[in-house]
C-alpha cells in the first residue's frame, strides 16, 4: 500500500464520520450539555463559598470532561458494529489502525473539541482567574484526545457486549488518572502563577504516546471483539 | 483462459476428465509448487463446545465457486468468517497463494469482498456515498463507475436517496453493488439472496456468474438452489455431513 | 530444546499432568516458608524503634504489594505470548492469575489501612502507594469483569490479554503520576517502608514471606489452570477418560 492510498483512506473515513455526525447534528450538543450540567452541579453540592469553588474548580472541570468523554465513547464504534460496517473495516485493504485513527479523530472533533470551546465559560462560572484560562484550554486540547485514544481501546474491547457501558467505565477510568492528575495540576499551578511547562510537556508526551500505541491496541481489540 | 476451460468441463463427462488432467498437468509444468489460489487446510471450528467441523480441506481456483450447504447451525457462517479472516479457526490454516492469510492481513483483504448477514451500509448516507466508501476501503476497480455498479444491481435512480428509505431488498442490492466496485477476486457471500425477489435473484446470479467468468472466485452459502448455467464449476460442501 | 519444552507445555493434556505433580511440592514449600517467615517475623525480629510492634504487619503487607505487581506483570507477559503465538496454556495462566492478583492487591490495601490506623489515626490516607494500589485493584477488577462478560472463553482470554498489556504499559505512568500528585498535595508523611538499610533480622523474614507468597501463587495458579483446562477441554477424549477413571 502506498502512502498516498493510506492518506486517502484516512481522509475518506474521516469525511464519512464527519458527514454522519453532521446528518445527526441534533445529537452533537448532548456531550457538551452534559459537560456543562455536571460542572454546574458541583457548586450546588458543595456550597457557594467562592474560595472553595475556586479551589475545586480545575478538578471539577476535568472530572466533568472525563465523564463527558466516557459518556460519548460508546458511540464511537456502536453503530458501525450494529450495521456491519465494522466488519468491512476489518476486511479492508488498509491497516485497521489507520482507519481507527481516522475514527478516533472524527470522534474527538465531534465530542472533545466542543468541551475545549466551552471551557472558558465554565472557568468563569467556577471562579478560575482569567490568567489560568489559557492553561486550562491548553490542558483540554492536549488531554481530551488522550481520553478518546485510550477510550477507543476500551470501546473496542466491549463493543460486542450487551452491557458494555458499565464495564467500559471500569476498564478505562483508572487509565485516565494520569491525564486527570497532570491536567488539573497544571491549571492549579497556573492559578498560583507558576510556569506549567513540566505538566504540559508530560501531557504532550502522553498524547504522542497514545497516538502511536492506542490505534494498534484498538485495532487488535476490534479483531478480537468481532471474531 | 480458465473460463474457457471450465466452459468445456460442463459439457461432457469425457472432456471433463481430460480437462482435469490438463489442469493438473499445467500446474505441474508451470509452477514449482502446486499451490491453489485459495486453500483451506484441515480447518477445525468449535463453537459453544460443539465441534462444527473438523479436518475440513478444500481449494478454490479462478473460475470456481464453493457452495456451502448444511442445516442451520452447521457452521456455514462460521466457515465463511474463517475464510475471510474475521474468525480464527481452532486449528488448521487458510492460505492465499500459499501464504497464511493472517500473516498477509490487508494484502489478502485487497483480494476479497465479504457480504455478511449485515449489509454494512450506513443508513444516513446515500447509496452513492456508501459505495464510494466501499471502494475506498478496497482496491478500486478501474473499469466501472459507481453509477454503473448501481445500475447493474437495479438501483438506477436511487443514487441520492438516503439508504434508510430503501426497501430491504434494495438495501441488499446496494450491498451486492459493493462487490462490483472493488477489484476483489474472491467474493465471500453469506446468504446473498436474502430479501431479494425472484427477478432480483436471477439478476444477481448473472452478476456472480459474470464474476466467475472473469476469473473470479466465490465462496457462498445459500438456501436458494443456484441457477447458474452449467458453465461454472461449483464445489459443494455439505457441512451437516462432515 | 526450549522450543520443544514450550510446545509440550502448550499442550493442555501435558500441562494438566505436570501441574498436578507440581502442586503438592508448591504447597508443602509454601507452608514451610510461611511458618518460618511468620515465626521469625512475629517473634524473633526486634520491634521497630519508631513504630514498636505494629510494624510487624509489614510482613504481610509488603510481600502482598509486591505480589500484586508481580502477578500483573506475569499476566501481561503471558498475555503477550498468547496473542502472538496463540498458545492456549498462557491464555489459561492470564485468567487464572487475575483473581489471585486481585486478592493480593486487596490484602495489601486492607493491611495498609490497618497499619495506617495507629500511624496516621485514620483508616485511609491518600498516600501514593495506597492510591496506586487502589488503582491497581480497579485494573484487576476490570480484567475480571471483562472476562466474565464475554461468553466465548477463548475470545475472552484474548481480550483480557490485550487489556493486561495496555494496563502494564500504563501502570508505571499511573504510579509516577500518583507520586507527583501526592508530593504536591500531601504534607510528607512518615514513609511506612523501612530505610534501605533495613536490619538483616527484619529483612530475612520479609524475604522469606515474599518467597512464601510466590509459592502460594504458583500453587493456586496451577490449580486454577487445571480446573480451567478441564472445563475448556471437557469434550476432548483425554478429559472424558480422566472423568471415567475418577468415577471408578
Amino acid at each position: 500500500m502506498s502512502t498516498l492510498s493510506l492518506t486517502s483512506a484516512f481522509t475518506l473515513l474521516l469525511k464519512r464520520d464527519m458527514t454522519l455526525a453532521y446528518r445527526r447534528r441534533a445529537e452533537l450538543v448532548n456531550p457538551l450539555l452534559f459537560f456543562v450540567l455536571v460542572t454546574a452541579m458541583f457548586p450546588l453540592g458543595i456550597g457557594n463559598d467562592p474560595k472553595l469553588i475556586e479551589a475545586v474548580g480545575p478538578g471539577v472541570i476535568w472530572v466533568a470532561a472525563l465523564l463527558a468523554a466516557l459518556l460519548s465513547l460508546d458511540a464511537m464504534f456502536r453503530s458501525d458494529y450494529d450495521d456491519g460496517s465494522l466488519e468491512q473495516f476489518m476486511l479492508s485493504a488498509h491497516p485497521v489502525s489507520i482507519l481507527v485513527l481516522a475514527k478516533v479523530l472524527a470522534h474527538w472533533l465531534v465530542t472533545g473539541l466542543p468541551l475545549f470551546i466551552a471551557a472558558p465559560l465554565l472557568a468563569v462560572l467556577l471562579n478560575i482567574p482569567g490568567d489560568a484560562i489559557p492553561t486550562l484550554m491548553l490542558t483540554l486540547i492536549l488531554g481530551t484526545p488522550v481520553l478518546s485514544l485510550i477510550g477507543s481501546v476500551g470501546v473496542a474491547l466491549t463493543v460486542g457486549l450487551r452491557r458494555g457501558g458499565v464495564i467500559l467505565s471500569l476498564l478505562i477510568l483508572p487509565l485516565y488518572v494520569p491525564v486527570l492528575i497532570f491536567a488539573t495540576d497544571a491549571v492549579k499551578t497556573a492559578i498560583v502563577g507558576i510556569p506549567t511547562t513540566a505538566q504540559l510537556s508530560i501531557l504532550s508526551a502522553m498524547l504522542v504516546g497514545s497516538l502511536v500505541l492506542a490505534p494498534l491496541a484498538t485495532a487488535a481489540s476490534l479483531r478480537i471483539s468481532l471474531s | 483462459m480458465v473460463a474457457d476451460l471450465t466452459r468445456v468441463s460442463g459439457r461432457s463427462r469425457f472432456r471433463d476428465k481430460t480437462e482435469d488432467n490438463y489442469i493438473v498437468h499445467r500446474i505441474v509444468t508451470t509452477t514449482a509448487v502446486p499451490t491453489a489460489t485459495f486453500e483451506a487446510r484441515s480447518l477445525e471450528c468449535i463453537r459453544d463446545d460443539r465441534v462444527l467441523f473438523d479436518d475440513l480441506c478444500f481449494t478454490i481456483n479462478p473460475g470456481e465457486a464453493l457452495v456451502l450447504e448444511g442445516r442451520n447451525g452447521s457452521g456455514k457462517t462460521s466457515l465463511l468468517r474463517i475464510i475471510c479472516g474475521i474468525r480464527l479457526p481452532e486449528s488448521g490454516a487458510v492460505l492465499w497463494e500459499g501464504e497464511d492469510i493472517f500473516r498477509l492481513g490487508p494484502e489478502f483483504h485487497e483480494h476479497t469482498a465479504y457480504l455478511g448477514h449485515k449489509d454494512g451500509s450506513k443508513q444516513d448516507l446515500t447509496p452513492l456515498e456508501n459505495l464510494r466508501i466501499a471502494q475506498g476501503l478496497g482496491k478500486a476497480r478501474e473499469d466501472i463507475t459507481l453509477e454503473e455498479a448501481l445500475e447493474q444491481v437495479g438501483l438506477y435512480g436511487f443514487e441520492d436517496v438516503p439508504t434508510r428509505n430503501l426497501s430491504a431488498g434494495q438495501q441488499r442490492r446496494l450491498a451486492i453493488a459493493r462487490l462490483l466496485v472493488t477489484d476483489a477476486k474472491l467474493w465471500i457471500l453469506d446468504e446473498p439472496f436474502t430479501s431479494l425477489d425472484r427477478k432480483g435473484i436471477e439478476q444477481m446470479e448473472r452478476l456472480f456468474e459474470g464474476h466467475l467468468q472473469r476469473g473470479g472466485m466465490a465462496a457462498m452459502t445459500t438456501h436458494h438452489r443456484i441457477g447458474f448455467k452449467e458453465e461454472v464449476k461449483l464445489v459443494r460442501i455439505n457441512l451437516s455431513e462432515q | 530444546m526450549i522450543v520443544r519444552f514450550f510446545h509440550q507445555m502448550g499442550s493442555p493434556r501435558y500441562f494438566y499432568g505436570v501441574a498436578g505433580k507440581l502442586i503438592p511440592w508448591f504447597m508443602v514449600s509454601f507452608l514451610i516458608t510461611l511458618v518460618v517467615g511468620l515465626y521469625y517475623g512475629l517473634f524473633v525480629a526486634p520491634p521497630d524503634y519508631q513504630q514498636g510492634e505494629s510494624y510487624r504487619i509489614m510482613y504481610i503487607h509488603v510481600p502482598a504489594a509486591w505480589m500484586s505487581m508481580f502477578i500483573y506483570v506475569v499476566m501481561a507477559v503471558s498475555g503477550l505470548i498468547s496473542l502472538v503465538w496463540r498458545i492456549k496454556m498462557t491464555e489459561v495462566i492470564v485468567i487464572s492469575s487475575a483473581t489471585v492478583g486481585a486478592s493480593f492487591t486487596f490484602l495489601a490495601l486492607a493491611t495498609g489501612s490497618l497499619w495506617g490506623k495507629p500511624m496516621w489515626g485514620t483508616w485511609w490516607v491518600w498516600d501514593a502507594r495506597l492510591t496506586s494500589e487502589l488503582l491497581l485493584l480497579f485494573l484487576y477488577l476490570g480484567i475480571i469483569a471483562l472476562h466474565s462478560a464475554i461468553e466465548d472463553k477463548r475470545v475472552a482470554a484474548r481480550a483480557v490479554s490485550i487489556l493486561a498489556l495496555v494496563g502494564v504499559v500504563n501502570i508505571p505512568i499511573i504510579h509516577y503520576s500518583v507520586e507527583w500528585w501526592n508530593t504536591l498535595h500531601q504534607p510528607a508523611s512518615i514513609t511506612k517502608f523501612g530505610k534501605p538499610s533495613m536490619d538483616m533480622s527484619m529483612l530475612i523474614p520479609l524475604l522469606t514471606m515474599a518467597i512464601s507468597f510466590k509459592l502460594y501463587y504458583g500453587a493456586v495458579v496451577l490449580m486454577r489452570a487445571r480446573a480451567e483446562i478441564v472445563e475448556r477441554e471437557r469434550n476432548s477424549r483425554w478429559v472424558q477418560d480422566l472423568v471415567e477413571q475418577e468415577a471408578k
